[in-house]
This record gives structure tokens, sequence and C-alpha cells, in this order.
């Protein structure tokens, strides 16, 4: 049993949350406007088209804004922890909440350079950013 | 021919922490005080509105809905709504003016009931509804941690804090205003002053937002009467105009909006009316966390975006006897969660000249009430005119 609150997997998700198993990271990309989705819909926001479809994109980004958690707010939570808005290099117009792991949350700053890696919980693979070392 | 809409009469229930009397019992308290206030009777009453209505989301949230206060005092609606899928919190007065200016009604009773500090000390009698998991946008935080709303606003402070230098010196000044005034309103829930010093040395909660930055759970009712122009001559007390109204949605999850929905709505709000910001006596602006109030000073144009934290250094601005009194009931961080509806009581209070101890000087003409954060906005002008 994860110790994290899992999504509840269904059609328009399932990509999403389990793309990770493949090292993918899939969002929703409209095939008539060349848009991203997220969260993921069965049709576009921008030009209603339900030509929709999950895909394979670059895993870069880069810490658009973020905050680091001191409150417990269940039982067994380790804090602190860092919350962070992630913006991906090709995925304009999207925004990833995650947690950036692997570090000190007292390093990470705004506009640090991530990478997002996968974290399995059971069926789910949560995105998770991890920063990359020496970019700037 | 366009009708007026108007607030007659205001009323607030007491505000606690795990108070034992029943959440219906606190919005009769404040119906009653209202109808009083207003000069109506409860046979006057033909609508009723509240956000978010009956909601068993999380507990205590919402335990009184608008099919049980009907049913409850016995009130003959014309017309009614309860939801939460609104512009926040006080969508629900908006949602009441356009229904009296359409004429659907002429006295509506707009309220919202908070019972959650006593639905956590009393977990047995409001359970949590415990989902494995997480569906809807929360499926996008939950698995973060990101649990809190704190979680949310704070990423938003945090890129002002990058982008336009703002400091914790600057963002304490809206709680050690709220607690200043806190302590001059017979009801706050917190009616103590706040030293720069306790705050900067407070517990972060999620930084750049610490304890202070936040508001607290409490149990308590607040109410609005709101009446059509034509329905005036039935109420004693003087009315005050909703001069304007503006409110926003765009991307409802949270993490998706590149601004707050109150940069949008802010200045929607003067494009109603011939009042603009210079016009404005007082302002009671949604501080659930300090950080949504310093926002909507900004997305409201009494400064520019990004010199929100310069307005309000070293308080003097906003203070009760500044050049923009600034929440003067305490706020949400002061007088409790009273979620939205606080603001706009304490609007017309003080434009009645009614506020005792705490009234600002000069005869008020003029005042903003906003509530919501994030996704959601809420405008209202409301004028003693």
């Amino acid at each position: 049993m994860s110790e994290r609150t899992l999504p509840r997997l269904d059609p328009n998700n399932r990509a999403y949350w389990t793309g990770g198993e493949r090292g993918e990271l899939m969002l929703h990309h409209c095939g008539d406007c060349d848009r991203y989705i997220h969260p993921p819909k069965p049709v576009c926001r921008y030009c209603l088209s339900e030509n929709v479809a999950p895909k394979a994109v670059a895993k870069t980004g880069v810490v658009d804004t973020y905050t680091v958690n001191h409150q417990p707010w269940k039982p067994n939570m380790t804090v602190p922890f860092v919350l962070a808005r992630v913006v991906l290099d090709e995925v304009p117009g999207v925004y990833l909440t995650t947690n950036v792991v692997g570090c000190d949350p007292s390093e990470v700053a705004i506009g640090d350079r991530v990478c997002m890696i996968f974290e399995q919980h059971d069926d789910v693979y949560l995105p998770m950013a991890q920063r990359v070392e020496g970019a700037e | 021919m366009t009708r007026e809409a108007y607030v007659t009469g205001v009323g607030m229930s007491e505000i606690g922490v795990g108070l034992e009397r029943h959440p219906l019992l606190l919005t009769t308290d404040a119906v009653k005080e209202a109808l009083a206030n207003a000069g109506l009777t409860i046979e006057q009453i033909d609508g009723v509105a509240t956000y978010p209505g009956m909601s068993h989301g999380y507990p205590g949230f919402s335990p009184v809905g608008a099919d049980d206060l009907i049913d409850t005092l016995g009130i003959k609606a014309k017309w009614y709504c309860g939801g939460g899928e609104l512009t926040s919190q006080l969508g629900a007065v908006v949602e009441a003016a356009l229904a009296v200016k359409a004429g659907l009604a002429r006295h509506i009773i707009c309220y919202r009931t908070v019972y959650e500090a006593a639905a956590m000390k009393r977990p047995d009698e409001y359970p949590m509804a415990r989902s494995p998991r997480a569906s809807g946008y929360n499926q996008f935080f939950a698995p973060y941690n990101a649990v809190s709303a704190v979680n949310w606003v704070a990423q938003y402070a945090m890129r002002h804090v990058h982008r336009y230098g703002l400091t914790r010196e600057q963002l304490a000044q809206i709680a050690l205003t709220g607690r200043a005034n806190g302590c001059l309103n017979p009801r706050a829930l917190v009616q103590k002053p706040l030293s720069m010093d306790e705050y900067l040395s407070a517990r972060m909660i999620s930084e750049p937002l610490c304890l202070f930055d936040c508001d607290r759970y409490s149990d308590a009712s607040t109410v609005l009467i709101v009446s059509a122009g034509d329905a005036l001559g039935d109420v004693t007390a003087t009315p005050i105009r909703i001069a304007s109204m503006a409110g926003s949605v765009n991307r409802h999850s949270w993490d998706q909006a590149e601004w707050m929905a109150s940069y949008d709505t802010g200045p929607d709000l003067w494009t109603h009316t011939d009042y603009g910001p210079k016009d404005v006596d007082t302002v009671q602006l949604y501080d659930g966390f300090s950080f949504l109030t310093l926002t909507w000073l900004e997305a409201l144009g009494f400064c520019d975006i990004g010199e929100g934290g310069r307005f309000i250094e070293g308080g003097q601005r906003i203070a009760r006897d500044g050049e923009l009194p600034l929440n003067t009931f305490g706020g949400q961080i002061s007088a409790g969660r009273l979620h939205g509806f606080g603001f706009a009581h304490e609007a017309v209070v003080q434009l009645r000249g009614d506020a005792g101890e705490r009234q600002i000087a000069n005869s008020p003409k003029v005042a903003v009430a906003a509530s919501g954060g994030g996704p959601l906005a809420t405008a209202l002008l409301l004028a003693n005119d």
C-alpha cells in the first residue's frame, strides 16, 4: 500500500499515469491544432476537436515556481518536501504539479532545469522532477 | 428600466472553534440578526442564495444547504440557488443581485455557514469521506501531498518573491493589520495584536507562507439580505447599493492558471461603474491566505502588478486610519474563516457607519468586497449613495 494517495485510473488519464512504465511522459495532444491539453480531456480546449490522443513528450523542463511544504498534513508524512510547478520544454501552456526529488529542499529555486522521472506505486507511475545538475 | 440591487440587512452568528450549537441554529442566529437589521420579517423573504450549497466533501465545509434552510425557517421562496460552481463565495450574492434585478424576488437571504472547526473536533459526528484513490483535479495534487490550498497559493506567492522581490516583512502587513483590527471587533476569534517579531519567527507552513499567513477554521454563519430597488419601501435600514459586480473563472484547475482569476475580475469591476479605485474608501479583501489579499490590491488597480508588497510596506497605508483601510473587522486571519461573506458584511457595516470602535473616519461612501483566490474570483463594489 503506497503512502501516497494515488489517482483513480480512467480512460482519459490512464496514459498519463501509466506511461512511466515505459519511461514515457504522455500528454494529451490535439492532432488538428497541434496543442496539448492537460489535465487530459476527450476534446481539445483550443479547437474543440475530438482528434486528441496521448503523445510522448520530452521530459525536460524548468521549475516555474515551487514551495517547500513544512506542515505534516497526515500522520507519517515526511516533511519538508518540495512541491513545484514545472513547465515542460516542448509543451507550452501546460504545467505539471510535482515533487522535486533527489536533492535537499533548500536547494531548489525558480528556473532550475529538471528532468521528469517516474516513481512506481502499484499500477501508477508518478512523474517526479529531478534537478539536472550543472545546468542553469 | 434597470432595477438596482441593494444589501439591506447584515447578520452574523457568534464565531467560535468547536461550537456545540448546531450549524442550523448558527444560521438562524445570523438570519434573525439580518432581518432585524434590515427591518424585515421572515414572511417578506422570497429568495435564498448560498455558497456552496449542501456539501459533504470536507467535513463541516457547508453543513446547511438552501433546501434545509428554506424548510427549517418556513420560507416561501420564488427563487433560490445553492451551489459551489460559482465564481467563489460571493458569487452567491451576485446570483441574488441578478435575481432581484430581474424581478424574480424582492428580498433574498444570502448566507455562508461554516462548521469546519467543530467538525475537526468531533470527527465521529462529521467523518471525513475517505476514498482510496483521488479523482477530478485532486488526482493531480493528492499524489504529491499537495493537499492544502496553502500549497497552491504558496507557489504563486513564491513567484512574486522571485519576480518582484516581495519580502516576508511586506507580506506580514496583511496579518499584522488584520490582527490589529480584530482587537476592535468583539466577535473576532483572535483579539490580540501580532508583532513583526512574532510573525517572522512563526513556523513555516508552505514557503513563503507561515502560520500567520493562514486563516483559521471556525464555526459561524454570515448573512446578507439582498433586496430589489423597488422593494426598499419595506426596509427601515440604510440600503447599500451594489454598484458593480464582477467574477471570473478560466482554468478551474489551480495549477494550470498562469494568473489568479482576480487579475481578470479586478479590472472588470470598473467597467460596470463610473467609480474608480480612487473613489474607494475601504477594501475588504479575501485573506484565506494573506497573499490572496495582496493579489486583490494589484488586481483591482490600487497598485501595479508586482507592486503589492511595496504598496503595503510598513502597513500605514492599509491601517484603519490609513488612506485605504483594509479588512477592518480583522479579516479571516483574525475574525475567523467566515469564508468570503465576512468581507461583504464588513463593507456594509462600515458604509453605514455602524462599526463602533473600529469605524473608519470621514463617513465612507464606497467599498470593495472581494472573495476567492486561485482560479476563482468575485468582487462587489458597494456604495452608500
